[in-house]
C-alpha cells in the first residue's frame, strides 16, 4: 500500500493502481482521451501528463503505476506546458468541424480543448484527411477526427470480442479501419460510438438530428432483453432520439446491446393510436366507449360459464402493473385462464430460485466454471455474455456448452468446450458419466445457465429437474453461492411469474388456450402486447389485443386498445436475476393510446368490476402488499430453492436456438428500419443460424 | 421700470417674435428631416434589421445546422430540424424564425460560423397580419437572395473589427 502525495495532499491505495486512479480517488480531474476504466492502458493520447518530483520529464499518469513517497503535481507549469503541448499535437490534425460534427456539445476533445488547450492555432500547414470508413449500417465514420486515442480497437477486441477494427500505417498516416471492408461483426457496437472521444465514430441512425442541449433524458430501463440494462431515453419534444446506456455496475456496467440502443426509430413507426373495432372482416377506427362497448357485448352474450370461456395472454414487454391489473380484471371475472409465458417455458410456481438467474450478473465474476445449456447469451442477453467474456478473459474459467450454439465453433464470444447438442449430453453430466461433472464437481463457484429455449421444450420440466440435480449434485447451492441459473429473454417473465400471471386452479396454459380457441371452447383472448403466439391458431375467437404496435396480434385483433410503448410509461420490470426496476416515461404515448394499467381500469369499470386503484401511485402500493419482490427496487434477495421441475424423460432431439433473428425479436423491431437493415445485412433472411457470430474472428 | 419693459414685451408680442426668428433662422441652415419613404437615413453596416438565410456564390446554402443561433436565442425563436442530406451533408430540413418573437439582438448571426444567417439592412417588413412574420426557410433564403448585395458589403465593411 504505498503513500503518494498528489498536489499536497497525502494518500495510501493498493499497490498496482496507477497515478491517475489514485488522482481520481483524491477527485483530482486529469484530462484524458485514451484511458477508459474498462479499457487496457495504451498511453498514447499523452493528454495525461503531469509532473513527478525527480523525474526529468513529465509523466504520462494512466500508465504509471504508483510507487511509494512519489511527489505529483497535475497543476504545475510543467503539467500545464505538457498539456498544451499534447493538446496542440491532436489538434494538428483534427478538423475544426464542430458545428457539422454530431459530437459537438458532448465531445471531450472539445471541452478539454477549452479546459486545458491554448487559445489560438499555430498551425499553418495542411491537415490531413482520411477516407471514411465502413463499419456497418449502425456507426457513422469521419475517420479525419480520429485522434487514433485506440478506444475503438480496444473495445472491439476486449469486451465484444471481435478483433476486427485494427491501426494500420505508422505516425501521421495511421489509419484506424477494419484491414478489408466489412461490416462490424459485433451486437455491441453501439459502444463504439460511446467510448469515441471525439466525433470520428458517431450514431448513424441518429445522425444530425439533434444537439445534446436539446434533448430531455430520461433514466428508465430496457425491455428488449431480459437483464434490464440501464437506459437513458434521450426525447426531443415527444420524439425520442436515442437511447444511451446508463451507469449499473452489477448489470450492464456502461454499455449496451444494439437492439436496445437502435430500435429506437421502430418506437414512431407503425404505432397504434386509436382504438379499432373490427367491422364486416375489416378494422375501423372507434372510439375508447365503442371499443369497451365491443368487448363488453362479447362478455355478456356468454352467459354464466364466461370464466371458462376467457382468456387473457401478457407479452414479452408487458409491465408488472399492468399485468397485475389484467390478472385482477380477469380474476373478477371469474376467469384463470391466464399465461403471461408466450413460449410455453415450463417453469414458474411458489420456488422463485427455479426460474431466476440467482447467481447474479455481477455474479459470474466470482463464478469459476461455467454450463451453458440450451442458451445462446450472445442473443439472447448480449450483456450477460459480455460479462462471461469478461470472467472468461480473467482466467481460469472452463465453459461448457450444450446445445444452443451451431456446434463447437467460434460462435461466442470466448472459448467453449461444445459437449453436445442435445439432452443427452446433461443426462450423462447429471448421472457424472462425462468428463464435465468432474470440472462442475471440482470447482468452488460453478454455475449452470438454462436457456429458455430448453425450458419451452415438450420435455422442459424434465430439463429443469435434471439442472437442478446437477446444481444440488456438484455443489453449486450453498450459503453464499447459487450457481443455478434460467436464462430469459422476455423482460416480463420473471414479474409475470412473482406475481403469478399463471394458470390458476384448472386454468389453461398458453398451449390450452390456443388450443381451446381452435376448438372453440374459449371465445375470448385478450393478449397484452403478445405477438409471438401462433395467431392462426386462435380459430374464431374474439381477440382483443392491448399493444403499442401493429404487429402479429394487432393484425388478428376484433379490438384493438392502444397501449404504451416501455419508453411511455412509469412501470416496474423485474429482470431475470429477480431485480425490480422503474422505468421512467420519456414521452406520452401518440395518439389516444394510454398506459396500459389505465386500460384496464377504465374496462373494468365499463364491465362493473372496477378495479380497487385510481392512480398509479394506488396501484403501486396494491402491487407491493401483492408482488413485495416488485416493491423493493433494485434489491435482489436470495431466493428459495427447491424440489421445482418434474423428474421425467427427457427427449433425444437438439437443443435449438429460441432467437431466430436477433434484430427482429420484438414488435418494436420488427417496425425498425435500422434493424431491418441490419437483419438484412447480418443475419440474411432472418434464419435460424446467425451468421454474424460465425464469421468472426476471434475464438 | 420693470413695470414698463415687461408691459412692452407683453404688448409687442416679443416673444412670439424672438420664436419666429428662432424659426425663419432654420431656413438658412442645413436641413436634418428626410423625406421618408422617398428618401431615407443612412444605417450602419451593423444594423440589424430583417433576417436572411445566405448562399454561397455557387448557389449552396451556407447553413450547416449546427444549431448554435437556435441555442444562443435568447427569445427561443428560432427552430431548426436537420438530417443528412441525399450528398451525406448535414442540412436543414426546417428553419423558422417567429420574428414575433425575435428581439434583434443579433446573437445568432454573432453564434453562425458560416455567416449563413445574417440580419440584413431591411426594416421595412411590417404585415398586416401576425402569420406572415412566421418565416420558413424559403422567406429567409428568398431574403438572402435578394438583399445578397448589401449584406456582402455590410459584412466586408465591418470584417477589418472582427
Amino acid at each position: 500500500m504505498p503513500t503518494l502525495t498528489i498536489d499536497g495532499q497525502e494518500i495510501t491505495v493498493e499497490a498496482n493502481t496507477t497515478v491517475l486512479q489514485a488522482c481520481e480517488e483524491l477527485g483530482v480531474e486529469i484530462p484524458r482521451f485514451c484511458y477508459h476504466d474498462r479499457l487496457s492502458i495504451a498511453g498514447n493520447c499523452r493528454m495525461c501528463l503531469v509532473e513527478m518530483e525527480k523525474s526529468p520529464k513529465p509523466i504520462a499518469s494512466c500508465a504509471m503505476p504508483v510507487g511509494e513517497g512519489m511527489v505529483i503535481h497535475t497543476n504545475s507549469p510543467v503539467a500545464e506546458k505538457a498539456r498544451k503541448g499534447a493538446m496542440e499535437f491532436l489538434l494538428i490534425n483534427h478538423p475544426l468541424d464542430c458545428p457539422i460534427c454530431d459530437q459537438g456539445g458532448e465531445c471531450d476533445l472539445q471541452d478539454q480543448a477549452v479546459a486545458y488547450g491554448r487559445g489560438g492555432s499555430r498551425f499553418d500547414e495542411h491537415k490531413r484527411a482520411v477516407k471514411d470508413k465502413y463499419l456497418g449500417p449502425l456507426i457513422a465514420t469521419t475517420m479525419t477526427r480520429c485522434i487514433h486515442c485506440t478506444r475503438c480497437i480496444r473495445f472491439a477486441t476486449e469486451i465484444a470480442g471481435v478483433e476486427e477494427l485494427g491501426a494500420t500505417y505508422r505516425g501521421e498516416e495511421t489509419e484506424i479501419g477494419t484491414y478489408i471492408e466489412a461490416a462490424l461483426t459485433s451486437e455491441l457496437s453501439g459502444n463504439l460510438v460511446d467510448v469515441c472521444p471525439v466525433g470520428a465514430l458517431t450514431n448513424q441512425a441518429y445522425a444530425f438530428s439533434a444537439r445534446p442541449w436539446e434533448l430531455r433524458k430520461t433514466e428508465s430501463v430496457d425491455v428488449h432483453d431480459a437483464v434490464g440494462s440501464n437506459i437513458r431515453i434521450d426525447c426531443r419534444g415527444a420524439e425520442v432520439m436515442r437511447i444511451l446506456p446508463r451507469l449499473h455496475e452489477d448489470i450492464n456496467e456502461e454499455w449496451l446491446s444494439d437492439r436496445s440502443r437502435y430500435a429506437v426509430d421502430g418506437l414512431a413507426l407503425q404505432r397504434l393510436d386509436q382504438p379499432y373495432v373490427r367491422v364486416d372482416g375489416k378494422l375501423k377506427p372507434a372510439s375508447w366507449e365503442a371499443a369497451f362497448a365491443a368487448i363488453r357485448a362479447r362478455l355478456d352474450g356468454m352467459g354464466a360459464a364466461r370464466g371458462e370461456r376467457i382468456a387473457a395472454i401478457a407479452g414479452d414487454m408487458a409491465d408488472v402493473e399492468s399485468m397485475l391489473a389484467l390478472k385482477e380484471l380477469f380474476t373478477a371475472l371469474g376467469s384463470a385462464n391466464l399465461d403471461c409465458r408466450q413460449d410455453g417455458a415450463k417453469i414458474g410456481g411458489k420456488h422463485r430460485g427455479g426460474y431466476l438467474f440467482n447467481s447474479t450478473i455481477a455474479g459470474i465474476e466470482d463464478a469459476d466454471a461455467l454450463l451453458l445449456v440450451g442458451c445462446n447469451p450472445r442473443w439472447e442477453a448480449t450483456m450477460i455474455n459480455a460479462r462471461i467474456r469478461k470472467r472468461w478473459l480473467a482466467g481460469g474459467f472452463p465453459i461448457g456448452v450444450i446445445g444452443g450454439v451451431a456446434g463447437a465453433g467460434d460462435e461466442l464470444t470466448y472459448n467453449y468446450d461444445y459437449l453436445g447438442d442435445g439432452p443427452a449430453a446433461l443426462a450423462d453430466i447429471a448421472d457424472g458419466s462425462h468428463h464435465f461433472t468432474a470440472t462442475l464437481a471440482a470447482a468452488e463457484r460453478p454455475m449452470i445457465v438454462l436457456g429458455s429455449g430448453a425450458l419451452a421444450r415438450d420435455d422442459g420440466a424434465a430439463l429443469l429437474d435434471l439442472a437442478r440435480r446437477i446444481a444440488q449434485d456438484t455443489g453449486m447451492i450453498s450459503a453464499d453461492w447459487n450457481g443455478f441459473n434460467v436464462l430469459h429473454r422476455a423482460a416480463s417473465r420473471v414479474g409475470g411469474l412473482d406475481l403469478g400471471f399463471l394458470p390458476g386452479e384448472s386454468g389453461r396454459d398458453v398451449a390450452g388456450i390456443l388450443d381451446g380457441a381452435g376448438k372453440g371452447e374459449i371465445d375470448l383472448v385478450w393478449l397484452l402486447g403478445a405477438d409471438e403466439i401462433e395467431m392462426a391458431a386462435l380459430g374464431q375467437a374474439f381477440v382483443v389485443y392491448q399493444g403499442h404496435h401493429g404487429d402479429a396480434g394487432a393484425h388478428r385483433a376484433d379490438v384493438i386498445l392502444p397501449g404504451a410503448a416501455y419508453t411511455e410509461k412509469d412501470a416496474t420490470w423485474v429482470n431475470t436475476e429477480g431485480r425490480a426496476q422503474i422505468g421512467r416515461r420519456a414521452a406520452f404515448p401518440p395518439g389516444d393510446a394510454r398506459e396500459d394499467w389505465a386500460i384496464l381500469r377504465a374496462f373494468s369499470a365499463v364491465v362493473e368490476q372496477p378495479l380497487p386503484y385510481d392512480n398509479l401511485q394506488q396501484l403501486r402500493q396494491h402491487m407491493v402488499t401483492e408482488v413485495p419482490s416488485a416493491g423493493a427496487i433494485d434489491v435482489i434477495a436470495a431466493a428459495d430453492m427447491g424440489d421445482f421441475g418434474v423428474a421425467g424423460k427427457v427427449g433425444a432431439e437438439p437443443f435449438a436456438s429460441p432467437v431466430d433473428d436477433y434484430y427482429l425479436a420484438n414488435a418494436i423491431c420488427r417496425a425498425s428500419a435500422v434493424m431491418a437493415e441490419c437483419s438484412r445485412l447480418y443475419t440474411g433472411t432472418g434464419g435460424a443460424g446467425q451468421a454474424a457470430g460465425t464469421t468472426s474472428a476471434d475464438g | 421700470m420693470g413695470f414698463m419693459r415687461n408691459s412692452a414685451r407683453s404688448l409687442l408680442l416679443w416673444e412670439i417674435v424672438e420664436g419666429m426668428a428662432l424659426t425663419f433662422s432654420y431656413m438658412f441652415r442645413k436641413r436634418v428631416t428626410v423625406n421618408y419613404p422617398y428618401e431615407k437615413g443612412p444605417i450602419s453596416p451593423r444594423f440589424r434589421g430583417e433576417h436572411a438565410l445566405r448562399r454561397y456564390p455557387n448557389g449552396e446554402e451556407r447553413c450547416i445546422a449546427c444549431k448554435l443561433c437556435e441555442a444562443i436565442c435568447p427569445a427561443q425563436a428560432i427552430t431548426i430540424e436537420a438530417e443528412p442530406r441525399d450528398d451525406g451533408s448535414r442540412r436543414t430540413t426546417r428553419y423558422d424564425i417567429d420574428m414575433t418573437k425575435c428581439i434583434y439582438c443579433g446573437y445568432c448571426e454573432e453564434a453562425c460560423p458560416v455567416d449563413a444567417i445574417v440580419e440584413g439592412p431591411n426594416f421595412e417588413f411590417a404585415t398586416e397580419t401576425r402569420e406572415e412574420l412566421f418565416y420558413d426557410k424559403n422567406r429567409l433564403l428568398a431574403n438572402g437572395e435578394r438583399w445578397e448585395r448589401e449584406i456582402a458589403a455590410n459584412i466586408a465593411a465591418d470584417a477589418p473589427y472582427r
